[in-house]
């Protein structure tokens, strides 16, 4: 393996992991908001927090991950997306520290307040459809690159059936993802009542992700065929991942080994992710930049390389030790600590 | 607005807000978790419940400013990469290593402080919930380190050679640990506890002016000024390597903050003062030979000037205010908690006084007012470099169309934010005041002043 596959490899990784914890996060938040808009079930809004509050800073942590490393893998990458995405990018900044200090005040401010909740709600779901937009351009198509200067053509990404599919796909995956995991954590709570309506979601949301992912086919397919065609050559990756969504829902569905169920959620969306950035290679960026002519010197590439692996020895002890604390502390989970 | 649109110009100005912003919360963030462990220590060697309900309401009101610190934080490093392209093209390549780590370091320090927040009363061993404190701080400490040395590394660029825009020769350490890091990292770190300990002394000597003489906010005085004093003294003493520095590496920045145009010998200190035309210095405070020492240690010693340097590469000489100002505060900085202490030792009947109350909370604002100008004194002392003799900041700069738009957009959010955040921990702790807490938590009883 290349060093240039390795380091596109873990970033991958760390964004995938920001897909799925900040999915689940993103999709409590909504549905924090939404029951008490609804006024329903009170004891599904007190799991939710439970849940969120002790791991809300290290969902923020991956992307930061995301994007330190690829400026630190792929330079690159700075010129041109730096240059075309100031105005999306400040969106999504102004999303997240929305998202992300709203959360705080209505989590460890007096009171729970609806305004709050409703700002963390909703900013919570405009964040994964804010960042697709750098997924989107990754496709080419929509920056003027000329001489010295990258421009965003703003006009072709609001009009492109494609972008719009995939903010469509974002969107809804976050709901299914985050349903799939509160139905196993409230079941594992022992709180009935809030496992059946996470169980509804779940199944509710599922059809629509499937469909929306569908719909990504087709207008890749339309839009950059070149990289379509090499989706369809590694199609076996999206086979899998659609066989882990029926085993999830199945299981779901039966309401037998929820643990199983979102391990298979999560399998589902790694097949396709991984399938995705597989088939996107070698290009960083269609036509301009590829992880070759991208790529950092290899000596910075080996030191970061270093740094990060003695960054997961660090690391990964210290998540298990907050994992088993809260996530998977029944005493915890059950509300008794 | 009133402005011609130069991208770099807004640039600068927006990276300026989100950094001035920033730096509020970074700073408490770095330096709180220390002063909580001192607190929690405290608590735990005396056997003193009032040391620990400290820490534990110091720990809440630090999780809404560390929030805020983390959203400002992914801002400016987004914006890096938004505002300043071309140059984090070339940083990607020679000092992404520090910005690497920076963020394991945070990641680290995030982990445990959630731990440590929700485990206040769950260990049997008291010691245990103590220990988790130490990887916040040390977390807390090695992202600013981190970061840091990425601005030092702004200042004194080093590790890779630059031939007709090729970068080669690389060495990642030799970048990280370029000559200006080692005073840079140092005064950061040191600095953040000093304003830390007086942002919290502060709200203990509010508190007593305001009538409430618990023997819990004397306390929560004692602790922070002492705390306050050995790093005062640490300021002092890094402030006087950072001259050394200056005057080794980067001479047109410490005679830009010093006014000192003509290299001579026994050059003095210029403080205040108003420039006149021909840069004649008028109404300004000359320290004989203070210069010199400052730059070399010793008053005979020769400091360049300004002169030296032509004049497009001349740092715009209004830092000298900034300079002259945050200097001043410093010497604030240690004076009070010296006073503090001495009346301790000499004068305890006056320890409490409200002319030393005064001064304690005054301290607060005037911390990160210097912590502020310190930043601004830094950023603008470099120019006209975004990398010191390599790459002049419009270089650096993107080179969009909308930055004032963005500009406009930011100055919204802080503001936002700046305003709930304050309204949140206001509200936090006028509704759950030192009193009631002390009285729920069955540490005291009725009237336990002293």
């Amino acid at each position: 393996m290349t060093y240039e596959i390795l380091g596109i490899t873990v970033l991958w990784l760390f964004l995938y992991g920001y897909l799925i914890v900040g999915s689940i996060d993103f999709g409590a938040g909504f549905f924090h908001f939404y029951n008490k808009l609804s006024r329903k079930n009170y004891q599904v809004n007190k799991l939710i927090q439970r849940y969120l509050s002790p791991v809300w800073e290290v969902t923020n942590v991956f992307l930061v991950f995301f994007f330190v490393g690829i400026v630190g893998f792929f330079p690159d990458t700075a010129y041109y997306y730096g240059t075309a995405l100031l105005v999306p990018g400040s969106i999504s900044i102004v999303l997240i520290a929305i998202r992300g200090s709203y959360y705080a005040f209505n989590t460890y401010g007096s009171k729970d307040s609806r305004v709050y909740s409703f700002l963390y709600g909703i900013s919570g779901l405009l964040i994964p459809a804010s960042f697709t937009i750098v997924l989107t351009i990754s496709e080419g198509g929509y920056l003027d690159v000329s001489e010295g200067s990258v421009t965003l053509l703003l006009r072709e990404l609001l009009t492109s059936t494609y972008s719009w599919s995939v903010v469509v796909l974002a969107v809804v995956s976050v709901l299914y993802i985050s349903a799939a995991f509160l139905t196993y954590y409230s079941y594992q709570a022992g709180d009935r009542a809030s496992h059946q309506v996470f169980r509804r979601y779940t199944l509710l949301w599922a059809g629509p992700a499937i469909l929306a992912s569908l719909l990504i086919f087709y207008t890749i397919s339309r839009h950059n065929p070149e990289h379509f065609q090499n989706m369809l050559d590694i199609s076996w990756m999206f086979m899998l991942s659609f066989l882990f969504f029926l085993g999830a829902v199945m299981l779901i569905y039966r309401e037998r080994r929820l643990g199983l169920a979102f391990v298979l959620v999560m399998l589902q969306f790694f097949s396709a992710w991984f399938g995705y950035g597989a088939s996107h290679l070698p290009y960083l960026l269609y036509p301009h930049l590829t992880i070759y002519d991208g790529f950092v010197n290899e000596t910075m590439a080996a030191a970061l390389i270093a740094a990060f692996i003695a960054g997961l020895l660090l690391l990964i002890p210290s998540l298990v030790l907050l994992m088993r604390l809260f996530l998977f502390d029944a005493d915890y989970v059950r509300g008794n600590r | 607005m009133f402005l011609e649109y130069d991208a770099a110009v807004f640039s600068r100005m927006l990276t300026g807000l989100t950094l001035g912003f920033h730096i509020i919360f970074a700073t408490i963030g770095v330096g709180v978790p220390l002063m909580i462990a001192f607190a929690e220590w405290m608590g735990l060697r005396k056997h003193d419940e009032h040391y620990r309900l400290l820490a534990r309401r110091w720990a809440r009101g630090f999780v809404v400013t560390v929030a805020v610190g983390v959203v400002t934080g992914t801002s400016i490093g987004l914006q890096l990469n938004l505002l300043w392209p071309n140059f984090m093209q070339l940083a990607g390549q020679t000092i992404s290593l520090p910005l690497f780590m920076e963020v394991f370091a945070f990641f680290f320090e995030a982990i445990f402080l959630g731990i440590y927040l929700y485990t206040w009363d769950r260990f049997k061993n008291r010691t245990r919930h103590f220990l988790l404190m130490i990887p916040i701080v040390i977390g807390a400490s090695f992202s600013a380190f981190f970061i840091t040395s990425v601005n030092s590394f702004m200042n004194a660029p080093r590790g890779f050679e630059l031939t007709n825009g090729v970068i080669t020769n690389i060495h990642p350490l030799a970048a990280m640990f370029n000559p200006a890091a080692p005073t840079k990292t140092a005064h950061v770190l040191v600095t953040c506890y000093l304003t830390s300990a007086f942002v919290l002394g502060m709200i203990g000597a509010v508190k007593m002016l305001k009538g409430d003489r618990h023997v819990y906010h004397k306390k929560a005085l004692q602790l922070t000024m002492t705390a306050a004093f050995v790093f005062s003294i640490g300021t002092v003493g890094i402030g006087d390597l950072s001259g050394k520095y200056l005057a080794e590496y980067q001479p047109e920045k410490l005679a830009a903050a010093e006014w000192h145009f003509k290299t001579q010998t026994e050059a003095p200190l210029v403080v205040g003062g108003v420039l006149k035309e021909g840069n004649n210095v008028q109404y300004a405070l000359e320290v004989p030979y203070a210069l010199s020492i400052l730059a070399h240690g010793t008053p005979s010693a020769e400091v360049t000037g300004l002169e030296e340097f032509a004049q497009e590469d001349r740092p715009p000489l209004i830092v000298h205010y900034f300079f002259d100002s945050m200097v001043a505060i410093g010497m604030y900085l240690v004076f009070i908690p010296l006073l503090y202490l001495v009346f301790r030792w000499k004068k305890p009947g006056w320890l409490h006084h409200k002319v030393l109350l005064w001064g304690i909370a005054a301290g607060g604002p005037l911390s990160i007012l210097a912590t502020e100008l310190g930043w601004v004194y830094a950023e603008v002392g470099r120019q006209p470099w975004i990398l010191h003799d390599i790459m002049r900041t419009p270089e650096g700069a993107t080179t969009s169309e909308h930055v004032d738009a963005m500009l406009y957009l930011f100055i919204g959010l802080y503001a936002v934010l700046g305003i709930s955040s304050a309204v949140v921990l206001r509200k936090m702790f006028k509704n759950n005041p030192v009193a009631h807490e002390l009285e729920s938590r069955g540490i005291d009883r009725r009237g336990g002043s002293s």
